[in-house]
């Protein structure tokens, strides 16, 4: 169900198309605002918050063309989505709007149940994004909010011990120039979403997202009563979800993806950084270098999940393991024995 | 009747669409700038304006597909895709479509 409600604005130079176009949009149950041309649309959108726009493109003082360009050029701007409402003869204006970022186009006169399903779904993924967006927000700070409540907020490190987690999609690049943008996005929600959930599922926390790539802890900053296990059941979490994922996407016809993860434990160097009034929690040191080069050695050693030595000694043979030998990796005096964790059949 | 001046199932279906008393209401807004957009013509006929001409003739074409006035949208599309002409005759010809759509929508607003 998309939302209702949402706050629109209409930009057409033609009374007619306007009034109608505004009332189609109320009857949907959506406040709607009216601009006559391009600059005052422009004018409007800076001053005042809006969900979408509909645009119009042949218009006086500043047509369609150019709101799209200013739009790609305002970091503000850029993201709102855009329905072309026009009835441009030449399908190469239309694909010129598509280019300049528009969402989507609708021929006038506009069908009123078109327009509604091509709103509701454009809302609907603004929705899904901002969703993410809070779920990972909310997720940072109740971990923060608890070990605020018992140990009180400082800036600064303590040195404390834990489980460092780094994951990664394999080929990442290469998938996202094979498919369109708005894929991969969708790819990406649905990757983070479930490895949140695998990793919160076992008590560990993801401090960092870049791209594909995440970083997660166990055992700070909340208690964990045995990180390195935690760790790795997640990890074994992670691959078999994503073995599930890759089900629907090959039924869907598309590439089934893999990842890479990467675990270490040992002490570190945890707390807030940042500002007072904007922190993360972050950890560095030694143990997070080698975490991330454990991550980047699955691709070289063929296996989805490489842990350290200490990692591998705490588990105590409740996980299966195999050891790989001893890599020296960069950065690191001398070469450390490297285990792969053994997938379930 | 083959065509009428008035397509009646595109007329019912905005008047579902938008309710009857707002599209009485819309009627009054395109009795009112259809004009307006029948002297920008002219003048940019009299002026040799391509683009004001062809921006006037597209949105009447946008605004009579709108009530379903197809064949006046057809006159209005064909001089924006013709271009700026020296000729009168097809904008007496618009002239006179327009008032003809003007009667039948009143009409039907009525009806």
């Amino acid at each position: 169900m998309a939302e209702r409600g949402a706050r629109l604005l209409v930009t057409d130079d033609n009374k007619v198309n306007r009034l109608l176009l505004t009332r189609s949009l109320e009857l949907q149950g959506h406040r709607v605002a009216s601009a006559e041309n391009g600059r005052i649309a422009l004018e409007m959108l800076r001053a005042e918050t809006f969900d979408l726009m509909l645009l119009d493109m042949e218009m006086p003082e500043l047509d369609g063309f150019g709101v799209l360009e200013q739009m790609m050029g305002d970091t503000k701007l850029k993201d709102l989505p855009v329905i072309v409402t026009s009835s441009l003869e030449r399908v190469a204006h239309v694909v010129r709007c598509l280019d300049l970022g528009a969402d989507d186009y609708l021929r006038k006169p506009v069908n009123p149940a078109l327009l509604k399903a091509r709103i509701n779904s454009i809302l609907e993924k603004k929705r899904l994004r901002y969703q993410q967006k809070e779920m990972i927000r909310r997720f940072a700070t109740s971990e923060v909010a608890e070990d605020l409540q018992q140990s009180g907020f400082a800036l600064g490190g303590r040195r404390v011990h834990c489980t460092v987690m780094f994951s990664d999609i394999r080929g990442f690049t290469s998938l996202v120039e094979s498919q369109p943008p708005e894929e991969t996005i969708e790819l990406l929600n649905t990757y983070y979403t479930l490895m949140f959930e695998a990793i919160s599922g076992q008590g560990g926390v993801v401090n960092q997202m870049i791209g594909d790539g995440l970083m997660a802890i166990f055992g700070a900053p909340l208690p964990v009563a045995e990180p390195p296990l935690a760790a790795v059941r997640a990890a074994l979490d992670m691959v078999e979800m994503i073995e599930l994922f890759n089900l629907e996407r090959v039924a869907a016809d598309k590439q089934p993806i893999r990842i890479g993860i990467g675990i270490a434990s040992g002490e570190v160097v945890a707390g807030y950084t940042g500002t007072q009034t904007r922190a993360t929690y972050t950890c560095i040191g030694d143990t997070v270098n080698l975490a991330a080069r454990l991550e980047a050695h699955t691709k070289e050693a063929g296996r989805g999940i490489l842990v350290d030595a200490d990692t591998q000694a705490a588990l105590a043979g409740r996980v299966p393991t195999e050891p790989m030998g001893e890599v020296k990796f960069k950065g690191k005096g001398a070469a450390v024995p490297v285990f792969a964790v053994k997938l379930k059949e | 009747m083959s065509d009428p001046i008035i397509n009646p199932s595109t007329f019912a279906e905005l008047q579902e669409a938008a309710g009857a008393e707002f599209v009485t209401e819309l009627v009054g807004t395109f009795l009112e700038e259809t004009p307006v957009m029948l002297a920008e013509l002219r003048s940019a006929q009299a002026a040799g304006n391509a683009d004001a001409f062809r921006r006037a003739a597209h949105s009447l074409k946008s605004n009579s597909h709108t009530f379903g006035a197809t064949r006046l949208g057809e006159l209005a599309r064909d001089l924006e895709l013709g271009g700026l002409i020296t000729e009168r005759a097809p904008l007496d010809a618009l002239d006179a479509e327009y008032q003809r759509a003007a009667v039948a929508l009143k009409e039907l607003c009525r009806g």
